[in-house]
């Protein structure tokens, strides 16, 4: 099929898209544009319509609401028979009676390519996906993911301009599921077609999309890189949602400070009202310990207080693997306890013991200021 | 920033309808205008039939008489008024049929058809009729009529809607008695019958006793014979000159007796199936937790063997309810005196050919049945709901005192069921029973009895074949199109609707229903009344239901989104239908083939009014050979039915695992 486009130019857009179930409304003014190339993740908790999105894409359930432009043209009213992609099911649909070879042959017959040509493609789609003998075999005689990787390629052997993966991953077991994840990427990236995937898997978004849109009730939440989103959520939910996040109740100060039970710690800058109540949020990870205070590099013997510096009470320590998770209270957190994720690494050089005091620091920059989630 | 909390005004999407959008639509509104052309029509028929009263109006009559010479000139006489002064017709008389006719000699006492005396008839109103000979007369001018062709006229009644009918209905004892016998005689039934059925269910599920398997396949036997079969066998046990007469003390076989006896023959089968279904899906973490609280086994039984397989007793039981309530063969057979509503039916259509009256029993039939139906549909719908996919299927431990219990029990019922069969094809080998028991095939020539010869037995054949390709191809293909198809939720809403209806509606008000509708003849269909198009869409329409809830079941077992996949492939549904979905439900296309065939073969209640001499079927055969007195020659046109339904069951089997190794290879691993 001939593109009108060319990698990084806009391919997909969706314009004020609703969906309405009923009074229920699944999508609620969806805007989003698609770049030639892409890689996209469609991520949030189930029920946030990002299923919803992927099919109106597909014009498997239409909108009920709103325009999908696709590589230039208005498909938004059109069948899926008529619009240009492929697409892959976290069940795999695969065809239980037809082998392998007739499955990903199913849509390359009545192209007008001959009996050889279609041979030809199969075998190129088997060896793309790894999978160079297994052609003659039935869908049960493989495994789960080998299975995906046939639907995959039933899905690429037309060719099309827009890949959809809706949960593709989700029925795997997790080691299968990781190596999976390397492959589809590879792939898409070889092909450079425009993908779109659904997934409720934080991990799996992060490692695969090039942009990641993060939905919930309805509404998109934040677009961005993996990084961006991860470094600089655009609101409570997305903070809390991909990775975790300590929450502690505080009030806003100047566009660079808050105040945390009494202590005016500076932040992340923000644009909240101050004197209002807000969220303050770090990632355990961005927790510095400290032992018993900051030594300086220059002056090793000199123990000074960093800033945002907390002497906290470990109240509990569990290990997990490849760092110590700790609890952390003091009397400005009130009941709430701090999580804290160490490296095994600081836990030894710092001697961190339940019971023990220590000190941290919240750093500035990774102490970030939200409206509180009812308000939002 | 936007409103996001309601749909904004303006025009909605409306998606554009693709090739296969349209020939999906297409295909269901052809299959739902079948259902409506076989059911919904013909049901309509008959309910306005049932409120049709037909009435000789004497009041739009005009008479005069003439002197000796030819001249009128005496008074103009109304009809209501003669009648008064000769009492002629009782007004129950003057209610009649659409076929009614009076004679108007009887209101001139002093009519002689060799008097020269002339007579002048007329109506008084425009559309009032009257017959001269086979001539229709309407309109009011006079006819003047001399006496030999006087009293050749006949007065013709009046159509009104009304409920008089069901009125005389319900105020003729000798009718309405029938709606007691039928009810009592199917409580009966439903009572002995589940009971029988939940044991040997039970003994099959729950012990560990021998020839399992054996049971299994003699339970299912009834299945293959027609209804009046075990009729004919308890006339050879019990009848007149019965082998076994003296162990009724006097009572009579032919009634009440006979009927519950075998029904239960003929419902076992079916209640057996869905009791044995209910107990097989039981849960056995529920019994290890009540051996763990040390309950004892008679406790467990009412706490957790009973609960559990509740849903599946009401079912069993509502069914035999239907099924009883609906039979016609036996009561026919074996009813004697007994009337009951299936075969008031009969009587009132073939034997009176009174059809307002047999519309009006038809009604009050499908009554019970539709109620019993609609409850065993809800509490079959309850029943899937019991499934959980984290049950541990229950393994019965040895026990061998149970064990030959069980086993006792279970060859007891086994040996009623080969029993009676036996005793049918003993009495068709029979010369002449009692008098002369050498063994002959003289009851085979069936040419030489009435009821169509051999010519029914492959009439029945040919009409099960087709039943069964046609039925399966129509219903496997409707219930696709109602199953994948996108949008257009009323439509498949209805359509689901109309596929439950059949069997809702017994086969006597089906086949009566096809009468009043084929057998019109202003209705262009007319032409396939009498042929054997009629039986075979009387057949799979009369079938419908359980076929198309198998095929049902087997759709909903496929992946929701191979349609998806073939869309987005660009490929025809009907490529994905024929290369994927046929050939994944073939062992569910098998089966319902063959229940097509076997219930064509066996079924008398639906074609019963609407053979014709060239089409004649072994079942009906056997129903009139019966009521000709050829007993022997029945059974053993029953046993044929019989062998062939085993045969074809056979047959059905080594097909099945031929097609199934062949096709389904991709099932093992």
């Amino acid at each position: 099929m001939l593109k009108k486009t060319s990698p990084g130019d806009l391919y997909l857009s969706i314009q004020d898209l609703w969906k309405a179930f009923g009074e229920f409304l699944a999508l609620r003014d969806i805007s989003l544009d698609i770049n030639e190339g892409e890689f996209i993740c469609f991520l949030g908790p189930s029920g946030c319509g990002k299923t919803t999105l992927l099919r109106a894409i597909a014009g498997l359930d239409l909108q009920t609401k709103g325009t999908v432009m696709q590589d230039g043209k208005d498909v938004s009213n059109l069948p899926p028979s008529e619009r240009d992609f492929g697409i892959v099911f976290q069940s795999y649909a695969l065809f239980p009676n037809l082998t392998i070879e007739k499955n990903i042959a199913f849509g390359l017959e009545n192209t007008g390519r001959s009996k050889s040509e279609i041979a030809v493609r199969v075998a190129e789609l088997l060896n793309l996906v790894g999978l160079p003998d297994q052609g003659s075999k039935y869908p049960a005689q493989l495994s789960g993911g080998q299975q995906q990787r046939i639907a995959l390629a039933r899905a690429i052997a037309t060719n099309p301009g827009l890949l959809l993966l809706d949960e593709p991953l989700s029925a795997l077991d997790a080691k299968v599921r990781v190596h999976l994840r390397h492959e589809i990427k590879e792939l898409q990236r070889k092909l450079g077609v425009t993908t779109v995937m659904v997934t409720h898997d934080q991990e799996e978004a992060l490692a695969m999309a090039d942009r990641i849109v993060v939905m919930n009730h309805g509404v998109i939440e934040q677009v961005g890189t993996p990084t961006e989103i991860y470094r600089h959520p655009a609101n409570l939910f997305v903070a809390d949602f991909i990775g975790e996040m300590n929450q502690l109740p505080a009030v806003a100060g100047d566009a660079e400070t808050l105040e945390l039970g009494g202590s005016i710690l500076k932040c992340e800058p923000h644009s909240l009202q101050k004197g209002n109540r807000i969220v303050a949020a770090v990632r355990p990870e961005d927790i510095i310990p400290h032992g018993e205070g900051a030594r300086s590099p220059d002056a090793p013997d000199v123990i000074t207080t960093p800033e945002n510096a907390f002497e906290v009470l470990i109240t509990e320590m569990e290990f997990l693997g490849s760092f110590w998770r700790c609890r952390l209270s003091h009397q400005t957190f009130g009941a709430r306890e701090l999580i804290g994720d160490f490296s095994i690494n600081a836990v030894r050089r710092l001697g961190l013991e339940a019971g023990e005091q220590m000190m941290i620091e919240l750093p500035r920059n990774r102490l970030m200021a939200f409206t509180p989630a009812e308000e939002g | 920033m936007t409103d996001t909390t309601s749909l904004p005004a303006g025009p909605l999407i409306k998606g554009k309808l693709s090739r296969d959008d349209l020939i999906m639509r297409g295909g269901m509104m052809v299959i739902a205008l079948y259902l409506v052309v076989t059911l919904a029509f013909p049901l309509w028929a008959m309910l306005s039939k049932s409120f049709s009263t037909y009435r000789i109006e004497l009041s739009q009559y005009e008479f005069q008489v003439s002197d000796d010479n030819g001249v009128f000139s005496g008074t103009i006489l109304n009809g209501t008024q003669l009648n008064t002064e000769t009492g002629a017709y009782t007004d129950q008389e003057l209610s009649t049929g659409s076929d009614g006719r009076l004679s108007v000699t009887p209101f001139f006492p002093d009519f002689s058809f060799r008097s020269p005396v002339m007579y002048r008839i007329r109506n008084t109103v425009p559309d009032g009729r009257f017959l001269i000979g086979s001539n229709l007369q309407k309109g009011t001018d006079w006819v003047v009529l001399d006496s030999n062709t006087f009293r050749r006229v006949q007065l013709r009644p009046v159509k009104a809607t009304g409920i008089e009918n069901f009125a005389n209905y319900f105020s003729t004892p000798a009718l309405f008695n029938s709606v007691k016998n039928s009810i009592w005689i199917a409580i009966v039934s439903t009572i002995i019958t589940v009971t029988l059925a939940f044991w040997f269910a039970y003994a099959l599920n729950r012990s560990c006793m021998r020839f399992k398997g054996m049971f299994r396949l003699v339970a299912m036997a009834p299945i293959l014979v027609p209804s009046l079969l075990p009729g004919i066998a308890l006339v050879y046990l019990f009848g007149n000159q019965g082998m076994l007469k003296e162990l009724l003390f006097g009572a009579s076989i032919y009634g009440p007796i006979g009927i519950v006896i075998g029904s239960v023959f003929f419902t076992f089968p079916h209640a057996f199936l869905i009791i044995s279904t209910a107990l097989a899906i039981s849960d056995a973490r529920l019994y290890e937790a009540a051996s763990s609280l040390r309950s004892t086994p008679w406790r467990t039984f009412w706490t957790v063997t009973i609960p559990g397989a509740r849903y599946g007793l009401i079912s069993a039981a509502f069914v035999v309810f239907n099924l009883v309530i609906t039979d016609f063969g036996l009561p026919k057979v074996i009813g004697g005196q007994f009337n009951v509503l299936a075969v008031d039916i009969y009587k009132q259509v073939i034997g009176q050919q009174n059809f307002e009256m047999g519309a009006v029993v038809s009604v009050v039939l499908v009554v019970p049945a539709i109620l019993a139906f609609a409850i065993d549909r809800l509490v079959q719908s309850k029943q899937v709901a019991l499934l959980s996919a984290r049950s541990v299927p229950y393994r019965p431990k040895s026990n061998p005192k149970t064990d030959r219990i069980m086993l006792i029990y279970c060859s007891m019922v086994a040996l009623f069921i080969v029993g009676m069969l036996a005793v049918c094809q003993f009495a068709a080998l029979i010369k002449f029973w009692p008098y002369d028991l050498s063994l002959s095939l003289n009851n085979y020539q069936f040419d030489k009895m009435d009821g169509g010869g051999w010519g029914s037995y492959f009439n029945s054949i040919k009409m099960a074949l087709l039943t069964a390709v046609i039925g399966t191809s129509i219903i496997f293909f409707g219930a696709y199109l109602v199953e994948k198809s996108n949008g257009f939720k009323t439509g498949r809403a209805l359509f689901q609707m109309f596929a439950m209806l059949p069997m809702a509606i017994p086969g006597m008000v089906l086949g009566l229903a096809y009468i009043f509708f084929f057998n019109n003849p202003s209705n262009p269909l007319n032409a396939i009344y009498g042929t054997m198009a009629i039986l075979v869409i009387c057949s799979v329409t009369h079938f419908y239901t359980v076929s198309h809830l198998t095929a049902v079941t087997a759709l909903k077992q496929m992946d929701t989104e191979f349609e998806s996949v073939s869309a987005s492939l660009k490929q025809p549904t009907m490529k994905l239908f024929a290369r994927v979905t046929v050939p994944v439900c073939l062992p569910a296309i098998l089966d319902i083939s063959i229940y097509l065939f076997v219930n064509a073969m066996t079924t008398v209640s639906a074609v019963v009014f609407l053979y014709s001499p060239k089409t004649t079927l072994a079942s009906i055969a056997v129903l009139n050979m019966d009521d000709a007195g050829d007993i022997a020659p029945a059974a053993a046109m029953g046993m044929m039915i019989f062998y062939t339904n085993a045969a074809a069951r056979i047959l059905h089997l080594i097909a099945s695992k031929g097609i199934l190794s062949r096709t389904q290879a991709w099932r093992s691993r």
